[in-house]
């Protein structure tokens, strides 16, 4: 058995979103801005994916969603652009973001930081939330833009977007969020959180990867990031992803569609799951069920360090991860973990499981029944768990 | 490093030698030596503790050593860690075993990776998992220490800024100076520091040092400004003060002449610098042998006056009194 429970940082695309893009490969792959059939053909088609992202999120039709080529750029955009048109001109000179955002927010806020902006990161409280009324305490009047994402990528943690959408609106401040991790885990309405801006990513809810939009509230459209031939109303230059658009927007859709399906069959897969995990003595999640989306688990074993936990996983074909994708990478700590003041000796031994509506209840059995022997063997080995196997007894 | 092979990355994972893999999934020394155990050896039981799971490693070493030859009969370990530190604490107890306690100090974490290899020129684990290797040869310092009831200090006399590849600050001074090394490239180059975990390169990185490789070039640059200021041959002569005029040709006299009409029981004084017409004339004076010597208006005389002009300003004379 294989079993994906890697979901925050990539899904499978939908079938029929694959069947969707098909024909945009090697039938209708004209340009979208020439003048011919083939152009012809695919301006119906993209007119329709557009509406249903316009849709998916309750933009309204005089906003501007434009398509991007993934979140990171997204991100990038609204910083950079906020950067050029408020703090290059010295009109303001601060942003405050989280301490958790994506690397795409971090980063770029790191690299603005260095060309003289003020940054102000926000702090998570014990749950792993960021605060609305911290964004009121740290807004000032030169305060260009506020950036929270809706739902965070380790934990699943919930921010509270509405509120924070409210306070920005009130000190006039711009207000952005990404929201990567909640179309079709939690209702995305841009109008009722008043966003001004928005970033999605298609992969990320079962649609193609290399597809992304940022949202933004009529009359606040951004300075371009891309020059060019004046695609997406000159917002974004660049020839139109046609399949990548199609697909998109036929992935909304479902994903919206299976929202229920998300909060209810997906959560009850997940909540077994950790039920079963938290029956392991010493392990520990992060944030409250309630307050987290429906698919994701962020969970401690005390005494084994994350990586050789994903390594005994990844033997019995299961995929998790330590936290964000590039974490797994670079060795570091899991940054959640150290913000919100987790113990020094359990910031290397978180794992994220997050399913999707393809998980089966099949894949839970079998992945508690891998956890809980890998538990087992990991613990023996550690140094830093006294662990006795049954019939025996540890000195330690 | 740039192109093609850096814009995807592969997982680590895939640079992981098979050996790396079968210990990490079965480790051949895992557990504990208990008192008992030790005792039935009739040996010492040494358990060593290295690392803090807050940084992410930590190892167990667990010795039976005998007291009469210093020969550790057993070795068996814990770790809190990844594959690798997992796979890199065994293989370091596995080496241990039948060496006596001065032999195994001198286990490095080299030899604990090269023993991992499956062939000898492929390394066992991808650079950033250097260090876990670094703390298996950490620990048996500590058991040794323990076990003779001495300082881990005393088993390293040199201060080491690249654990991973084990490269001194003494060796790292040197090669910098002789090479006139600009870069943390070059330096890797020379001496694999900084190639692996990267810690030592500059703050941030996965361990903090006491000092780092970003230091050692500063330190070198800022060795080679106070040189440059304290020569004079930087201005033109002529742009000189008097008083630097008179340094600078005593540099020159110090640095290139002097040791030999010493080494010939001679010297040689300076006088005066006066400027005539477009020549500086340098006037001297030979002290002991010199002044006697049939060279110094010659031979000596020449080479001189061809060097200040070399150094300092074509227009100068030399004119002995």
């Amino acid at each position: 058995m294989r079993v994906y429970l890697d979901n925050n940082a990539t899904t499978i695309v939908d079938p029929h979103v694959y069947e969707t893009m098909e024909p945009f490969f090697i039938q209708k792959y004209g340009n979208p801005n020439s003048l011919h059939q083939f152009a012809s053909d695919t301006h119906k088609p993209l007119k329709e994916a557009m509406q249903k992202i316009y849709t998916g999120i309750n933009a309204k039709s005089e906003d501007s969603v434009v398509i991007t080529s993934c979140a990171t750029e997204s991100n990038n955009w609204v910083l950079k652009s906020i950067y050029f048109e408020y703090i290059l001109t010295g009109r303001k000179n601060h942003i405050i973001v989280s301490e958790v955002e994506h690397p795409s927010v971090i980063a770029t806020a790191k690299f603005l930081e260095s060309k003289g902006c003020k940054v102000t990161y926000l702090p998570i409280n014990s749950e792993g939330i960021v605060e609305a009324h911290t964004v009121r305490d740290f807004i000032t009047d030169k305060t260009a833009l506020v950036s929270i994402m809706w739902v965070n990528n380790e934990t699943g943690a919930i921010f509270p977007i509405e509120e924070i959408g409210e306070i920005c609106a009130a000190k006039g401040v711009l207000f952005h969020t990404d929201a990567v991790q909640a179309i079709g885990k939690v209702p995305v309405n841009v109008q009722g959180a008043n966003v001004d801006y928005l970033t999605m990513s298609a992969h990320k809810f079962h649609g193609p990867k290399g597809v992304g939009a940022l949202y933004m509230k009529k009359g606040k459209e951004l300075t371009p990031l891309l020059h060019g031939g004046s695609q997406m109303n000159g917002l974004r230059s660049g020839t139109l992803n046609v399949a990548g658009i199609v697909g998109m927007g036929k992935a909304i859709e479902q994903a919206i569609d299976a929202l229920d399906f998300e909060v209810s069959e997906v959560k009850e897969l997940r909540d077994r799951l950790e039920d079963a995990l938290l029956e392991i003595p010493d392990t520990f999640v992060v944030t409250p069920r309630a307050k987290r989306a429906a698919n994701t688990i962020l969970i401690s074993f005390r005494g084994i360090e994350g990586e050789a936990m994903l390594w005994d996983l990844n033997r019995a074909n299961i995929a998790a991860s330590t936290g964000s994708a590039c974490a797994s990478e670079d060795l570091e700590s899991n940054p959640v973990m150290e913000a919100i003041g987790a113990e020094a000796d359990l910031a290397h031994t978180a794992i994220r499981f997050s399913l999707s509506r393809y998980t089966t209840g099949e894949e839970i059995d079998y992945t508690i029944e891998v956890v809980k022997n890998a538990v087992d063997r990991l613990r023996a080995i550690s140094s830093s768990y006294a662990y006795a196997p049954q019939g025996h007894e540890s000195k330690l | 490093m740039m192109g093609i092979d850096s814009l995807i990355g592969g997982t680590i994972w895939d640079q992981y030698s098979e050996k790396v893999t079968c210990l990490m999934n079965n480790p051949q020394n895992m557990g504990e030596i208990t008192q008992e155990q030790a005792d039935e050896m009739g040996a010492k039981l040494i358990v060593a503790d290295f690392g803090a799971e807050s940084c992410g490693d930590a190892v167990r070493l667990y010795w039976a050593v005998d007291p009469k030859t210093d020969v550790i009969l057993e070795s068996k370990f814990k770790s809190f860690g990844c594959g690798t530190a997992i796979a890199s604490s065994d293989t370091m107890a596995e080496l241990c075993k039948g060496k006596t306690v001065d032999e195994a100090v001198k286990i490095t974490n080299i030899d604990v990776e090269k023993a991992m290899r499956d062939t000898p020129d492929v390394p066992a684990v991808p650079p950033q998992k250097m260090h876990c290797s670094v703390m298996a040869y950490d620990v048996i310092k500590k058991a040794a220490a323990l076990y003779k009831g001495v300082d881990i200090e005393s088993f390293e006399h040199e201060i080491i800024v690249c654990e991973c590849a084990r490269v001194s600050l003494s060796t790292l001074r040197e090669v910098i100076r002789l090479n006139d090394l600009t870069s943390i490239e070059q330096i890797t180059d020379y001496t694999k520091a900084g190639a692996f975990c990267k810690s030592c390169i500059r703050p941030g990185g996965h361990e903090a040092k006491d000092i780092y490789l970003v230091d050692l070039l500063e330190e070198y640059q800022k060795e080679k400004l106070a040189k440059q200021a304290d020569s004079s041959y930087d201005a033109p002569f002529a742009q000189m003060t008097i008083v630097q005029r008179l340094k600078a040709v005593e540099k020159v006299i110090d640095d290139n002449i002097r040791q030999m009409l010493i080494m010939d029981g001679g010297n040689i004084e300076i006088l005066d610098i006066k400027e005539n017409g477009a020549n500086f004339d340098i006037y001297i004076r030979y002290l002991g042998a010199c002044s006697g010597c049939a060279s110094s208006s010659t031979g000596t005389l020449f080479a001189i006056e061809s060097i200040l002009k070399e150094k300092l300003d074509q227009n100068i004379r030399v004119i002995p009194l």
